[in-house]
Protein backbone atom coordinates (compact mmCIF):
# COMPACT_ATOMS: atom_id res chain seq x y z
CA UNK A 1 0.00 0.00 0.00
CA UNK A 2 1.22 3.47 -0.81
CA UNK A 3 0.95 6.43 1.48
CA UNK A 4 -2.39 8.22 1.75
CA UNK A 5 -2.80 10.95 -0.89
CA UNK A 6 -1.95 14.43 0.25
CA UNK A 7 -5.47 15.74 -0.20
CA UNK A 8 -8.69 13.75 -0.27
CA UNK A 9 -10.95 14.82 -3.08
CA UNK A 10 -14.53 14.97 -1.97
CA UNK A 11 -17.74 15.03 -3.92
CA UNK A 12 -21.13 16.02 -2.57
CA UNK A 13 -24.36 16.13 -4.50
CA UNK A 14 -25.50 19.48 -3.10
CA UNK A 15 -23.69 22.66 -2.13
CA UNK A 16 -24.14 23.77 1.53
CA UNK A 17 -26.56 26.49 0.41
CA UNK A 18 -28.63 23.90 -1.47
CA UNK A 19 -28.68 21.65 1.60
CA UNK A 20 -29.97 24.47 3.82
CA UNK A 21 -32.64 25.32 1.25
CA UNK A 22 -33.75 21.69 1.06
CA UNK A 23 -34.06 21.31 4.85
CA UNK A 24 -36.09 24.53 4.98
CA UNK A 25 -38.40 23.09 2.33
CA UNK A 26 -39.04 19.99 4.49
CA UNK A 27 -39.87 22.20 7.51
CA UNK A 28 -42.25 24.31 5.43
CA UNK A 29 -43.96 21.18 4.05
CA UNK A 30 -44.46 19.75 7.56
CA UNK A 31 -45.83 23.06 8.82
CA UNK A 32 -48.26 23.21 5.89
CA UNK A 33 -49.62 19.73 6.71
CA UNK A 34 -50.16 20.61 10.38
CA UNK A 35 -51.77 23.90 9.50
CA UNK A 36 -54.21 22.37 7.01
CA UNK A 37 -55.16 19.59 9.46
CA UNK A 38 -56.08 22.27 11.99
CA UNK A 39 -57.91 24.35 9.39
CA UNK A 40 -60.29 21.61 8.19
CA UNK A 41 -61.63 21.15 11.75
CA UNK A 42 -62.29 17.45 11.73
CA UNK A 43 -64.97 16.62 14.28
CA UNK A 44 -63.78 13.44 16.02
CA UNK A 45 -67.30 12.22 16.84
CA UNK A 46 -68.26 12.19 13.16
CA UNK A 47 -65.05 10.38 12.29
CA UNK A 48 -65.63 7.64 14.92
CA UNK A 49 -69.06 6.60 13.69
CA UNK A 50 -68.16 6.87 9.97
CA UNK A 51 -67.83 3.08 9.51
CA UNK A 52 -71.26 2.63 11.12
CA UNK A 53 -72.83 5.28 8.90
CA UNK A 54 -71.26 3.72 5.80
CA UNK A 55 -72.57 0.28 6.70
CA UNK A 56 -76.00 1.77 7.33
CA UNK A 57 -75.97 3.51 3.93
CA UNK A 58 -75.10 0.29 2.11
CA UNK A 59 -77.83 -1.58 4.02
CA UNK A 60 -80.40 0.93 2.84
CA UNK A 61 -79.13 0.66 -0.76
CA UNK A 62 -79.24 -3.12 -0.93
CA UNK A 63 -81.19 -4.79 -2.45
CA UNK A 64 -81.31 -2.43 -5.43
CA UNK A 65 -84.66 -1.38 -6.81
CA UNK A 66 -84.13 -3.29 -10.11
CA UNK A 67 -87.64 -2.45 -11.27
CA UNK A 68 -86.62 1.20 -11.41
CA UNK A 69 -84.14 0.56 -14.27
CA UNK A 70 -86.60 0.38 -17.20
CA UNK A 71 -88.79 3.12 -15.71
CA UNK A 72 -86.31 5.75 -14.65
CA UNK A 73 -82.70 4.84 -15.56
CA UNK A 74 -82.47 3.40 -19.06
CA UNK A 75 -83.51 6.50 -21.00
CA UNK A 76 -81.32 8.89 -19.03
CA UNK A 77 -78.40 6.48 -19.35
CA UNK A 78 -78.71 6.61 -23.14
CA UNK A 79 -79.01 10.39 -22.89
CA UNK A 80 -75.74 10.42 -20.93
CA UNK A 81 -74.03 8.58 -23.81
CA UNK A 82 -75.45 11.07 -26.28
CA UNK A 83 -74.27 14.04 -24.23
CA UNK A 84 -70.76 12.60 -23.89
CA UNK A 85 -70.46 11.64 -27.55
CA UNK A 86 -71.90 14.80 -29.05
CA UNK A 87 -69.91 16.92 -26.61
CA UNK A 88 -66.68 15.14 -27.57
CA UNK A 89 -67.31 15.50 -31.30
CA UNK A 90 -68.14 19.19 -30.93
CA UNK A 91 -65.01 19.69 -28.82
CA UNK A 92 -62.82 17.98 -31.44
CA UNK A 93 -64.27 20.10 -34.25
CA UNK A 94 -63.50 23.26 -32.31
CA UNK A 95 -60.18 22.15 -30.82
CA UNK A 96 -58.34 20.69 -33.83
CA UNK A 97 -58.09 23.91 -35.88
CA UNK A 98 -57.00 25.71 -32.71
CA UNK A 99 -54.29 23.07 -32.10
CA UNK A 100 -52.73 23.90 -35.44
CA UNK A 101 -52.68 27.54 -34.41
CA UNK A 102 -51.20 26.61 -31.04
CA UNK A 103 -48.42 24.38 -32.45
CA UNK A 104 -45.37 26.59 -32.69
CA UNK A 105 -43.77 24.52 -35.45
CA UNK A 106 -46.82 24.85 -37.72
CA UNK A 107 -47.89 28.41 -36.91
CA UNK A 108 -44.90 30.69 -36.54
CA UNK A 109 -46.83 33.58 -35.08
CA UNK A 110 -46.47 34.06 -31.32
CA UNK A 111 -49.71 36.04 -31.11
CA UNK A 112 -51.79 33.28 -32.73
CA UNK A 113 -50.00 30.67 -30.57
CA UNK A 114 -50.91 32.72 -27.51
CA UNK A 115 -54.55 33.20 -28.49
CA UNK A 116 -55.00 29.44 -29.02
CA UNK A 117 -53.22 28.59 -25.76
CA UNK A 118 -55.38 31.15 -23.97
CA UNK A 119 -58.56 29.51 -25.24
CA UNK A 120 -57.27 26.11 -24.06
CA UNK A 121 -56.36 27.38 -20.61
CA UNK A 122 -59.69 29.14 -20.13
CA UNK A 123 -61.54 26.02 -21.22
CA UNK A 124 -59.61 23.76 -18.88
CA UNK A 125 -59.61 26.05 -15.88
CA UNK A 126 -63.40 25.80 -15.58
CA UNK A 127 -64.83 22.50 -14.34
CA UNK A 128 -67.58 20.99 -16.49
CA UNK A 129 -70.05 21.36 -13.60
CA UNK A 130 -69.37 25.11 -13.60
CA UNK A 131 -69.74 25.24 -17.38
CA UNK A 132 -73.03 23.34 -16.89
CA UNK A 133 -74.31 25.88 -14.35
CA UNK A 134 -73.54 28.58 -16.89
CA UNK A 135 -75.24 26.85 -19.83
CA UNK A 136 -78.27 25.80 -17.76
CA UNK A 137 -78.70 29.47 -16.93
CA UNK A 138 -78.49 30.39 -20.63
CA UNK A 139 -80.33 27.53 -22.38
CA UNK A 140 -82.39 26.19 -19.49
CA UNK A 141 -82.06 22.71 -18.01
CA UNK A 142 -81.64 19.73 -20.32
CA UNK A 143 -79.24 17.82 -22.55
CA UNK A 144 -78.24 20.81 -24.71
CA UNK A 145 -76.62 22.51 -21.72
CA UNK A 146 -74.90 19.20 -20.96
CA UNK A 147 -73.50 18.80 -24.48
CA UNK A 148 -72.16 22.34 -24.51
CA UNK A 149 -70.57 22.11 -21.08
CA UNK A 150 -68.87 18.83 -22.00
CA UNK A 151 -67.66 20.38 -25.25
CA UNK A 152 -66.35 23.55 -23.67
CA UNK A 153 -64.49 21.69 -20.96
CA UNK A 154 -62.97 19.29 -23.51
CA UNK A 155 -61.68 21.89 -25.98
CA UNK A 156 -58.74 22.69 -23.74
CA UNK A 157 -57.93 19.06 -23.05
CA UNK A 158 -58.08 17.89 -26.68
CA UNK A 159 -56.46 21.06 -28.00
CA UNK A 160 -53.55 21.02 -25.58
CA UNK A 161 -52.71 17.35 -26.02
CA UNK A 162 -53.19 17.31 -29.80
CA UNK A 163 -51.23 20.55 -30.13
CA UNK A 164 -48.36 19.01 -28.19
CA UNK A 165 -48.46 15.94 -30.45
CA UNK A 166 -48.21 18.27 -33.46
CA UNK A 167 -45.19 20.00 -31.94
CA UNK A 168 -43.50 16.63 -31.52
CA UNK A 169 -43.96 15.74 -35.20
CA UNK A 170 -40.65 15.01 -36.90
CA UNK A 171 -39.20 17.90 -38.85
CA UNK A 172 -37.65 15.72 -41.58
CA UNK A 173 -40.74 14.58 -43.51
CA UNK A 174 -42.16 18.12 -43.32
CA UNK A 175 -38.93 19.42 -44.81
CA UNK A 176 -39.08 16.79 -47.55
CA UNK A 177 -42.62 17.78 -48.56
CA UNK A 178 -41.64 21.45 -48.49
CA UNK A 179 -38.76 20.63 -50.84
CA UNK A 180 -41.17 18.84 -53.17
CA UNK A 181 -43.09 22.10 -53.55
CA UNK A 182 -46.28 20.95 -51.82
CA UNK A 183 -48.66 23.69 -50.66
CA UNK A 184 -49.03 24.19 -46.91
CA UNK A 185 -52.45 22.58 -46.69
CA UNK A 186 -51.06 19.44 -48.37
CA UNK A 187 -48.08 19.40 -46.02
CA UNK A 188 -50.61 19.50 -43.17
CA UNK A 189 -52.54 16.56 -44.58
CA UNK A 190 -49.66 14.44 -45.85
CA UNK A 191 -46.78 15.40 -43.57
CA UNK A 192 -48.27 16.24 -40.17
CA UNK A 193 -51.48 14.21 -40.13
CA UNK A 194 -49.95 10.74 -40.75
CA UNK A 195 -47.51 11.44 -37.92
CA UNK A 196 -50.09 12.61 -35.37
CA UNK A 197 -52.98 10.33 -36.35
CA UNK A 198 -52.41 7.77 -33.55
CA UNK A 199 -52.13 10.60 -31.00
CA UNK A 200 -55.35 12.11 -32.33
CA UNK A 201 -57.41 8.96 -31.90
CA UNK A 202 -55.80 8.28 -28.56
CA UNK A 203 -56.71 11.74 -27.25
CA UNK A 204 -60.22 11.61 -28.72
CA UNK A 205 -60.98 8.22 -27.15
CA UNK A 206 -59.50 9.19 -23.81
CA UNK A 207 -61.61 12.34 -23.72
CA UNK A 208 -64.76 10.41 -24.72
CA UNK A 209 -64.04 8.01 -21.87
CA UNK A 210 -63.64 10.89 -19.39
CA UNK A 211 -66.74 12.64 -20.76
CA UNK A 212 -68.93 9.61 -20.10
CA UNK A 213 -67.95 9.87 -16.45
CA UNK A 214 -68.37 13.63 -16.37
CA UNK A 215 -71.74 13.66 -18.10
CA UNK A 216 -73.00 11.23 -15.45
CA UNK A 217 -72.84 13.97 -12.82
CA UNK A 218 -73.97 16.92 -14.97
CA UNK A 219 -77.58 16.09 -14.05
CA UNK A 220 -76.88 17.22 -10.50
CA UNK A 221 -77.06 20.79 -11.80
CA UNK A 222 -79.85 20.03 -14.27
CA UNK A 223 -77.85 19.54 -17.44
CA UNK A 224 -79.44 16.22 -18.40
CA UNK A 225 -78.31 12.64 -18.24
CA UNK A 226 -78.32 9.98 -15.55
CA UNK A 227 -77.34 12.58 -12.93
CA UNK A 228 -80.88 13.95 -13.04
CA UNK A 229 -82.22 10.57 -11.88
CA UNK A 230 -79.48 10.34 -9.24
CA UNK A 231 -80.31 13.82 -7.95
CA UNK A 232 -84.03 12.98 -7.70
CA UNK A 233 -83.36 9.68 -5.90
CA UNK A 234 -81.00 11.38 -3.44
CA UNK A 235 -83.50 14.13 -2.69
CA UNK A 236 -86.27 11.59 -2.10
CA UNK A 237 -83.96 9.43 0.04
CA UNK A 238 -84.76 6.41 -2.18
CA UNK A 239 -81.50 4.73 -1.32
CA UNK A 240 -82.28 1.54 -3.21
CA UNK A 241 -82.60 3.64 -6.38
CA UNK A 242 -79.43 5.58 -5.55
CA UNK A 243 -77.61 2.26 -5.19
CA UNK A 244 -78.88 1.03 -8.54
CA UNK A 245 -77.88 4.23 -10.35
CA UNK A 246 -74.39 4.21 -8.81
CA UNK A 247 -73.97 0.57 -9.83
CA UNK A 248 -75.10 1.37 -13.38
CA UNK A 249 -72.66 4.30 -13.63
CA UNK A 250 -69.89 2.06 -12.31
CA UNK A 251 -70.69 -0.66 -14.86
CA UNK A 252 -70.81 1.83 -17.72
CA UNK A 253 -67.48 3.39 -16.77
CA UNK A 254 -65.84 -0.04 -16.62
CA UNK A 255 -67.38 -0.99 -19.96
CA UNK A 256 -66.20 2.17 -21.76
CA UNK A 257 -62.76 1.73 -20.24
CA UNK A 258 -62.56 -1.78 -21.69
CA UNK A 259 -63.86 -0.67 -25.08
CA UNK A 260 -61.57 2.35 -25.42
CA UNK A 261 -58.44 0.52 -24.33
CA UNK A 262 -59.22 -2.28 -26.77
CA UNK A 263 -59.61 0.21 -29.63
CA UNK A 264 -56.49 2.11 -28.58
CA UNK A 265 -54.31 -0.98 -28.52
CA UNK A 266 -55.39 -1.65 -32.10
CA UNK A 267 -54.79 1.76 -33.63
CA UNK A 268 -51.44 2.51 -32.01
CA UNK B 1 -17.14 31.50 -66.92
CA UNK B 2 -20.09 33.67 -67.83
CA UNK B 3 -19.90 32.27 -71.34
CA UNK B 4 -21.08 28.92 -70.00
CA UNK B 5 -23.96 30.57 -68.18
CA UNK B 6 -26.22 29.98 -71.18
CA UNK B 7 -26.29 26.23 -70.75
CA UNK B 8 -25.82 26.10 -67.00
CA UNK B 9 -28.80 24.53 -65.23
CA UNK B 10 -27.94 26.39 -62.07
CA UNK B 11 -25.87 29.52 -61.60
CA UNK B 12 -25.01 30.61 -58.11
CA UNK B 13 -23.62 34.12 -57.89
CA UNK B 14 -22.05 35.67 -54.81
CA UNK B 15 -24.18 33.58 -52.49
CA UNK B 16 -23.85 34.68 -48.90
CA UNK B 17 -25.51 33.26 -45.81
CA UNK B 18 -25.23 34.62 -42.31
CA UNK B 19 -27.14 32.84 -39.53
CA UNK B 20 -25.81 35.57 -37.24
CA UNK B 21 -25.11 38.99 -38.67
CA UNK B 22 -21.45 39.49 -39.50
CA UNK B 23 -20.59 35.78 -39.28
CA UNK B 24 -21.00 34.41 -42.81
CA UNK B 25 -21.30 30.63 -43.16
CA UNK B 26 -21.14 30.99 -46.94
CA UNK B 27 -18.76 33.65 -48.16
CA UNK B 28 -19.90 34.92 -51.55
CA UNK B 29 -19.91 31.60 -53.35
CA UNK B 30 -20.21 31.48 -57.14
CA UNK B 31 -20.80 28.20 -58.97
CA UNK B 32 -22.16 26.97 -62.27
CA UNK B 33 -23.77 23.56 -62.47
CA UNK B 34 -24.22 22.50 -66.06
CA UNK B 35 -25.41 19.67 -68.25
CA UNK B 36 -25.70 16.40 -66.41
CA UNK B 37 -23.60 14.19 -64.22
CA UNK B 38 -22.79 14.10 -60.58
CA UNK B 39 -21.02 16.90 -58.75
CA UNK B 40 -19.71 16.17 -55.27
CA UNK B 41 -19.19 18.81 -52.62
CA UNK B 42 -16.61 17.81 -50.04
CA UNK B 43 -15.32 19.61 -47.01
CA UNK B 44 -15.09 19.39 -43.23
CA UNK B 45 -18.21 19.43 -41.00
CA UNK B 46 -19.61 22.87 -40.35
CA UNK B 47 -18.15 24.40 -43.46
CA UNK B 48 -21.49 25.26 -45.03
CA UNK B 49 -22.00 22.37 -47.48
CA UNK B 50 -25.48 21.65 -46.16
CA UNK B 51 -26.32 25.33 -45.99
CA UNK B 52 -25.27 25.75 -49.62
CA UNK B 53 -27.49 22.90 -50.80
CA UNK B 54 -30.40 24.06 -48.67
CA UNK B 55 -30.12 27.61 -49.97
CA UNK B 56 -30.68 26.31 -53.49
CA UNK B 57 -34.21 25.04 -52.77
CA UNK B 58 -34.71 27.61 -50.05
CA UNK B 59 -35.07 25.31 -47.07
CA UNK B 60 -32.60 27.93 -45.84
CA UNK B 61 -32.99 31.56 -46.90
CA UNK B 62 -29.77 33.10 -48.23
CA UNK B 63 -28.68 36.50 -46.97
CA UNK B 64 -27.44 37.80 -50.32
CA UNK B 65 -26.61 36.65 -53.83
CA UNK B 66 -28.40 35.11 -56.78
CA UNK B 67 -29.40 31.53 -57.55
CA UNK B 68 -30.44 31.44 -61.19
CA UNK B 69 -32.50 28.41 -62.18
CA UNK B 70 -34.86 28.02 -65.15
CA UNK B 71 -35.05 31.72 -65.82
CA UNK B 72 -35.72 32.89 -62.29
CA UNK B 73 -33.74 33.88 -59.23
CA UNK B 74 -34.51 31.29 -56.53
CA UNK B 75 -33.11 33.61 -53.90
CA UNK B 76 -35.87 36.09 -54.56
CA UNK B 77 -38.89 33.83 -55.12
CA UNK B 78 -41.64 33.41 -52.59
CA UNK B 79 -45.10 31.86 -52.19
CA UNK B 80 -46.50 30.07 -55.24
CA UNK B 81 -43.55 30.91 -57.50
CA UNK B 82 -41.14 29.36 -55.01
CA UNK B 83 -43.28 26.21 -54.75
CA UNK B 84 -43.34 25.89 -58.54
CA UNK B 85 -39.55 26.17 -58.67
CA UNK B 86 -39.19 23.60 -55.87
CA UNK B 87 -41.23 21.09 -57.88
CA UNK B 88 -38.38 21.10 -60.41
CA UNK B 89 -35.70 20.33 -57.80
CA UNK B 90 -35.57 16.89 -56.20
CA UNK B 91 -33.97 16.42 -52.81
CA UNK B 92 -32.46 13.39 -51.08
CA UNK B 93 -31.78 13.63 -47.35
CA UNK B 94 -29.31 12.10 -44.92
CA UNK B 95 -32.10 10.80 -42.68
CA UNK B 96 -34.26 9.85 -45.72
CA UNK B 97 -37.13 11.99 -44.32
CA UNK B 98 -39.85 9.58 -45.39
CA UNK B 99 -43.29 9.77 -43.80
CA UNK B 100 -42.80 6.66 -41.67
CA UNK B 101 -46.40 5.63 -41.24
CA UNK B 102 -47.22 5.77 -44.94
CA UNK B 103 -46.54 3.02 -47.46
CA UNK B 104 -43.57 3.04 -49.81
CA UNK B 105 -45.68 3.87 -52.85
CA UNK B 106 -47.34 6.77 -51.09
CA UNK B 107 -43.94 8.13 -50.13
CA UNK B 108 -42.84 7.87 -53.75
CA UNK B 109 -46.08 9.51 -54.92
CA UNK B 110 -45.35 12.35 -52.46
CA UNK B 111 -42.96 13.57 -55.14
CA UNK B 112 -46.04 14.76 -57.03
CA UNK B 113 -47.64 16.67 -54.16
CA UNK B 114 -46.52 19.94 -55.69
CA UNK B 115 -48.70 19.19 -58.73
CA UNK B 116 -51.69 17.61 -57.04
CA UNK B 117 -54.74 19.48 -55.73
CA UNK B 118 -54.79 19.18 -51.92
CA UNK B 119 -58.18 17.40 -51.85
CA UNK B 120 -56.84 14.77 -54.23
CA UNK B 121 -53.83 14.28 -51.96
CA UNK B 122 -56.09 13.86 -48.89
CA UNK B 123 -58.32 11.32 -50.65
CA UNK B 124 -55.28 9.56 -52.16
CA UNK B 125 -56.69 10.14 -55.64
CA UNK B 126 -53.42 10.07 -57.53
CA UNK B 127 -53.64 10.12 -61.36
CA UNK B 128 -53.20 6.67 -62.92
CA UNK B 129 -50.09 7.69 -64.84
CA UNK B 130 -48.45 8.89 -61.62
CA UNK B 131 -49.19 5.57 -59.91
CA UNK B 132 -47.79 3.66 -62.89
CA UNK B 133 -44.66 5.80 -62.86
CA UNK B 134 -44.27 5.32 -59.11
CA UNK B 135 -44.30 1.54 -59.58
CA UNK B 136 -41.71 1.87 -62.36
CA UNK B 137 -39.49 3.99 -60.14
CA UNK B 138 -39.72 1.59 -57.21
CA UNK B 139 -38.31 -1.05 -59.53
CA UNK B 140 -35.82 1.34 -61.09
CA UNK B 141 -34.23 2.12 -57.71
CA UNK B 142 -33.83 -1.60 -57.06
CA UNK B 143 -36.79 -2.50 -54.87
CA UNK B 144 -39.20 -5.30 -55.62
CA UNK B 145 -42.78 -4.43 -56.44
CA UNK B 146 -43.93 -6.11 -53.23
CA UNK B 147 -42.25 -3.27 -51.29
CA UNK B 148 -44.83 -0.81 -52.63
CA UNK B 149 -47.41 -1.59 -49.97
CA UNK B 150 -44.98 -1.99 -47.07
CA UNK B 151 -44.85 0.80 -44.53
CA UNK B 152 -41.74 2.97 -44.76
CA UNK B 153 -40.79 2.27 -41.14
CA UNK B 154 -40.50 -1.44 -41.93
CA UNK B 155 -37.56 -0.82 -44.29
CA UNK B 156 -33.81 -0.83 -43.68
CA UNK B 157 -31.73 2.33 -44.06
CA UNK B 158 -30.54 1.48 -47.56
CA UNK B 159 -34.05 0.60 -48.70
CA UNK B 160 -35.42 3.83 -47.25
CA UNK B 161 -32.82 5.85 -49.09
CA UNK B 162 -33.85 4.10 -52.32
CA UNK B 163 -37.42 5.23 -51.63
CA UNK B 164 -36.07 8.74 -50.97
CA UNK B 165 -34.36 8.71 -54.36
CA UNK B 166 -37.50 7.40 -56.05
CA UNK B 167 -39.49 10.24 -54.46
CA UNK B 168 -37.00 12.77 -55.84
CA UNK B 169 -37.14 11.19 -59.32
CA UNK B 170 -40.95 11.17 -59.15
CA UNK B 171 -40.80 14.94 -59.37
CA UNK B 172 -39.21 14.58 -62.84
CA UNK B 173 -36.78 17.23 -61.66
CA UNK B 174 -34.31 19.34 -63.62
CA UNK B 175 -31.85 19.08 -60.73
CA UNK B 176 -31.32 16.76 -57.77
CA UNK B 177 -29.80 17.86 -54.48
CA UNK B 178 -28.51 15.17 -52.13
CA UNK B 179 -27.56 16.25 -48.63
CA UNK B 180 -25.16 13.62 -47.28
CA UNK B 181 -27.21 10.75 -48.70
CA UNK B 182 -24.81 8.09 -47.43
CA UNK B 183 -23.83 9.39 -43.99
CA UNK B 184 -26.33 7.19 -42.15
CA UNK B 185 -25.48 4.06 -44.12
CA UNK B 186 -22.89 1.29 -43.86
CA UNK B 187 -19.95 1.31 -46.35
CA UNK B 188 -21.43 -1.31 -48.69
CA UNK B 189 -24.85 0.33 -48.81
CA UNK B 190 -23.20 3.73 -49.27
CA UNK B 191 -21.52 2.48 -52.43
CA UNK B 192 -24.83 1.10 -53.71
CA UNK B 193 -26.62 4.38 -53.08
CA UNK B 194 -23.90 6.43 -54.80
CA UNK B 195 -23.96 3.97 -57.69
CA UNK B 196 -27.72 4.45 -57.97
CA UNK B 197 -27.50 8.26 -57.77
CA UNK B 198 -24.82 8.47 -60.47
CA UNK B 199 -26.62 5.96 -62.69
CA UNK B 200 -29.93 7.83 -62.43
CA UNK B 201 -28.18 11.13 -63.00
CA UNK B 202 -26.49 9.85 -66.14
CA UNK B 203 -29.37 7.83 -67.58
CA UNK B 204 -32.00 10.50 -67.02
CA UNK B 205 -29.64 13.45 -67.65
CA UNK B 206 -30.42 15.06 -64.34
CA UNK B 207 -27.52 17.03 -62.92
CA UNK B 208 -27.03 15.96 -59.30
CA UNK B 209 -25.33 17.89 -56.54
CA UNK B 210 -24.17 15.67 -53.67
CA UNK B 211 -22.75 16.65 -50.28
CA UNK B 212 -20.52 13.87 -49.15
CA UNK B 213 -18.00 13.18 -46.41
CA UNK B 214 -16.41 10.19 -48.05
CA UNK B 215 -13.68 11.46 -50.38
CA UNK B 216 -13.17 7.99 -51.86
CA UNK B 217 -16.80 7.77 -52.95
CA UNK B 218 -16.70 11.32 -54.25
CA UNK B 219 -13.67 10.54 -56.44
CA UNK B 220 -15.22 7.33 -57.67
CA UNK B 221 -18.64 8.60 -58.69
CA UNK B 222 -18.40 12.33 -59.29
CA UNK B 223 -17.41 13.90 -62.59
CA UNK B 224 -16.56 17.09 -60.76
CA UNK B 225 -15.50 17.81 -57.22
CA UNK B 226 -16.04 21.03 -55.34
CA UNK B 227 -13.91 21.35 -52.21
CA UNK B 228 -15.14 23.76 -49.57
CA UNK B 229 -13.54 25.03 -46.44
CA UNK B 230 -14.57 27.84 -44.13
CA UNK B 231 -17.54 28.78 -46.30
CA UNK B 232 -15.58 29.22 -49.51
CA UNK B 233 -14.77 27.05 -52.53
CA UNK B 234 -11.08 26.11 -52.56
CA UNK B 235 -11.11 23.38 -55.21
CA UNK B 236 -13.29 23.01 -58.26
CA UNK B 237 -12.31 20.48 -60.87
CA UNK B 238 -12.20 16.85 -61.97
CA UNK B 239 -11.53 14.09 -59.40
CA UNK B 240 -8.23 13.27 -61.09
CA UNK B 241 -6.92 16.73 -60.36
CA UNK B 242 -7.66 16.49 -56.63
CA UNK B 243 -4.22 16.20 -55.02
CA UNK B 244 -3.17 15.52 -51.47
CA UNK B 245 -2.19 19.18 -51.24
CA UNK B 246 -5.76 20.12 -52.19
CA UNK B 247 -7.19 17.78 -49.55
CA UNK B 248 -4.84 19.33 -47.04
CA UNK B 249 -6.20 22.76 -47.91
CA UNK B 250 -9.80 21.51 -47.71
CA UNK B 251 -9.65 19.56 -44.46
CA UNK B 252 -6.59 21.07 -42.76
CA UNK B 253 -3.78 18.90 -41.45
CA UNK B 254 -2.64 15.70 -43.13
CA UNK B 255 -3.01 12.93 -40.54
CA UNK B 256 -6.05 11.56 -42.36
CA UNK B 257 -4.25 11.08 -45.66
Amino acid sequence: MTAAPASVRRWTRFTPAERVARSMLYVVAAAAVVWSLKAVEIIPEFLYDAPEQTADLFKRMWPFDWGFYPKGVHDVLIETFHIATLGTILAILLAVPLSFLAARNFTRNPLLNFVAQFVFVSSRSVNSLIWALLFVAIFGPGALAGVLSIAFRSIGFVGKLFGEALEEAQRGPIEALTAVGAPRITILGKGYWPQVEPAFWSVALLRWDINIRESAVLGLVGAGGIGVALDAALNNLYWDQVGLILAVIFAVVIATEIVTSAIRSRIL
Amino acid sequence: MTAAAGRAVLSIRNLRKEYRAGQPVLKDISLEIDGSGLTAIIGPSGTGKSTLIRCINRLVDPTAGEILFEGGDLARLSGGALRQARRRIGMVFQEYNLVERLSVIENVLSGRLGYLAPWRAFLRRFPDEDVARAFDLIEAVGLEESFATRRADALSGGQRQRVGIARALMQAPALILADEPTSSLDPKTSVEIMELLSEMSARRSIPTLVNIHNVGLARRYAGRIIGMTGGAVVYDGPPAGLSDADLKTIYGGEDFL
